[in-house]
């Protein structure tokens, strides 16, 4: 698989569907992490806020030759022409050059949604309501001072818990380091996974699990043909995920990569 | 009551008359502030958007509008820039219409902004790669140019008039309309192609990318013929409601042949370039993405009797129409011609607006459905009301029709 990914540190993430349960710690854990505002009632999943995303998928044959999939969809965190930095017009958002990580400025945000357009992934969510966590049930007391909580009116996604970068990297300054190591940085959601199914970490250090398992034949991107380029990587050794993953013609029906089980 | 208001050797309705007339229109007015004040205080919950419908009935409102007050610059255009003296007969009426489309637009566009008083971030902290950054700069500036080329119609209200300095002010900024007629048409050509650029530079939604010449995709330029096609059938339009409505004649009959004749040319000429760019677009962008045209006509109600209604009946049916001088002559023909001329404009803002949003990229992914809320619609339905109010009063108190006097001796 090709990589169009910058120089210097360019942070991703490898989901491997294989291993996948669908349990959804994932999402649980990067909401408790960033701050993630809630509402009384959380079934309306149009209007909610979810950095991290879990889909369901099928390979709609019947009975008992049914197959299940999960999809968990964070911010994608796309190296290319991002689309939705290159939209935003108050410059709200931005892909930081040296590291690649797709950021918000929730207080320069003005809340023009032309970036949710943009984003083919639906990695993005609006503040519909006030920030909400209840008191009296706890939520309150969860809340991280690292991050800081969105107001209504503002767009927010997936930020690859930037804020434990800035934490690994002051802990290394601190020890005379200029470079992390690895595992030194992971996000919430990698480091949840009850089946270790996310890895996360330098795309361009060949040394780091994750740029080793970008270039699995099991390896694939959401969308990948669209040119986003994303640094997110999904794992998987059914066919018909993989396909599940892109769009194709009628005549491209041969097999995306061949790929050894196990 | 108000006779010292009214322009002298013209007839107006009792001032009684007048504001039952305003009534419906002042409702409607309410009703969008009870809106607006919904959504300022409680946020934009009140609406039925989504994170699926980041952009809904107000986007496709406010491209509509914009798109149909192009009549304002582009009859501008051909009066001061190109030299059609017989348009000076409608320009006052096109200028008014094109300032209420564009105020009532930035007035949507503010309450449709989750941080409306961060607003000013879009100046101060410009990106300038972003199409709505553009959009945003040239329909301030250009709503500032049509505010100056209304003033002169309100300095020529009867008692504003004796006022000599305002008087002197009002004819000296006649005298160089010209300008601001260029600067206008500078200003709308960035905007109305900018407004369109913002589908076409989605490249990661494949229903409303296209490829284009430099920075500019073609829906750029497709926005701006669209929009010159559609904006001078608009203030056809306006002007002929405005006609049932006062049963008089307020313009001559060449002023309207002619800006329905370049309507219809302008549309003809867009449709040429539409068809291609579509054909374009199935052979190239959709294929590149892996899709196929009739991928994008299976979900919901959003079926192939779009692209049917956009171009062929809303399109190439309108063109035929006003390009036939003995169909354009015909009144009821030549209203007939431009309300589907601008139907078809309104359908193709919507189709960029929602259908793009509705169609889902991952094939996982599922289609949601959107119809607005009251408030979504109070707010919609308000820049109509607002527009008629400020129509009829400037129609009561100003000036708007040179020619009305002349038309109506009998």
């Amino acid at each position: 698989m090709e990589e169009k990914h910058g120089k210097g540190p360019r942070y991703g993430m490898v989901i491997d569907l294989d291993k996948c349960t669908g349990c959804g710690t994932c999402m649980i854990a990067c909401a408790a992490e960033n701050n993630v505002t809630v509402r009384p009632d959380e079934s309306d999943k149009q209007r909610n806020v979810a950095w991290m995303q879990l889909y369901k998928i099928t390979n709609g044959k019947p009975f008992p030759e049914t197959e299940v999939s999960y999809f968990p969809r964070p911010c994608m965190q796309c190296e290319h022409h991002t689309p939705c930095v290159s939209v935003c017009p108050a410059t709200a958002t931005r892909m930081d050059p040296n590291t690649g990580i797709v950021s918000q400025i929730y207080t320069r945000c003005i809340g023009c949604r032309y970036c949710m357009a943009a984003c083919p992934y639906h990695a993005r969510s609006f503040n519909w309501w006030d920030t909400y966590f209840p008191k009296g049930k706890g939520l309150d007391r969860y809340l991280s001072p690292e991050v800081s909580p969105r107001m209504r009116g503002v767009v927010e996604k997936c930020t690859f818990c930037h804020h434990r970068l800035m934490r690994a990297k002051t802990q290394a300054y601190a020890e005379g380091r200029r470079e992390l190591e690895e595992g030194e940085y992971i996000t919430a959601c990698a480091e949840a996974c009850p089946v270790q199914a996310i890895t996360f970490g330098d795309l361009n250090n060949p040394n780091h699990k994750v740029s080793k398992l970008a270039k699995s034949p099991r390896a694939f991107r959401l969308l990948e043909r669209l040119g986003t380029e994303p640094k997110v990587y999904y794992l998987s050794s059914k066919e018909w995920v993989r396909r599940m993953a892109d769009n194709y013609l009628p005549e491209e029906l041969e097999p995306v990569t061949k790929v050894k089980t196990g | 009551m108000d006779s010292v208001l009214i322009p002298e050797g013209v007839k107006r309705c009792s001032p009684g008359k007048f504001f039952l007339w305003t009534l419906p229109w002042l409702a409607l007015l309410g009703w969008g502030l009870v809106s607006a004040f919904l959504c300022l205080y409680k946020g934009l919950n009140q609406t039925n958007m989504t994170n699926y419908f980041a952009f809904a009935l107000w986007i496709v409102f406010d491209l509509s509008v914009i798109a149909l007050g192009a009549g304002a610059f582009f009859t501008g255009f051909l009066t001061y820039l190109i030299g059609k003296k017989e348009l000076k007969d409608i320009i006052n009426a096109a200028v008014i219409i094109g300032f209420i489309c564009y105020s009532g637009a930035v007035a949507m566009l503010g309450i449709d902004i989750g941080q409306p008083l961060r607003g000013w971030f879009i100046f101060w902290h410009a990106n300038v790669h972003s199409m709505l950054t553009e959009v945003s700069f040239c329909i301030t500036a250009y709503l500032g140019v049509l505010l100056i080329e209304y003033l002169p119609i309100i300095l020529e209200n009867r008692k504003i008039e004796e006022v000599k300095e305002l008087r002197l002010f009002g004819h000296n900024l006649h005298e160089i309309m010209a300008v601001f007629a260029g600067t206008g048409t500078f200003l709308s050509f960035f905007h109305q192609g900018s407004l369109g650029g913002l589908f076409g530079v989605m490249y990661a939604r494949p229903f409303a990318a296209r490829g284009g010449f430099y920075i500019w995709p073609w829906t750029f330029f497709l926005f701006v013929l669209s929009a010159i096609a559609a904006g001078p059938s608009f203030t056809i339009l306006c002007t002929k409601l405005a006609e049932k409505i006062t049963r008089k004649r307020l313009v001559p009959d060449q002023a309207f042949q002619l800006l329905a004749k370049i309507s219809g040319w302008l549309l003809a000429l867009y449709m040429v370039l539409k068809i291609a760019d579509t054909i374009a677009w199935v052979q190239g962008i959709v294929p590149k993405a892996g899709l196929t045209f009739m991928d994008f006509y299976r979900e919901g109600p959003y079926g192939v009797w779009l692209v049917i209604a956009e171009i062929g009946i809303f399109g190439i049916i309108p063109a035929i129409i006003l390009l036939i001088p003995k169909a354009r002559k015909t009144e009821g023909w030549l209203i007939a011609g431009c309300l589907m001329n601008c139907t078809g404009i309104v359908l193709n803002r919507f189709v960029f607006t929602v259908v793009t949003l509705a169609i889902p990229v991952m094939p996982f992914d599922r289609f949601v459905s959107y119809l607005p809320t009251w408030q979504e619609w109070g707010i919609s339905l308000a820049v109509i009301g607002y527009g008629f109010l400020l129509f009829s009063f400037s129609y009561r108190y100003l000036p708007v029709f040179p020619k009305e006097k002349e038309l109506n001796t009998a």
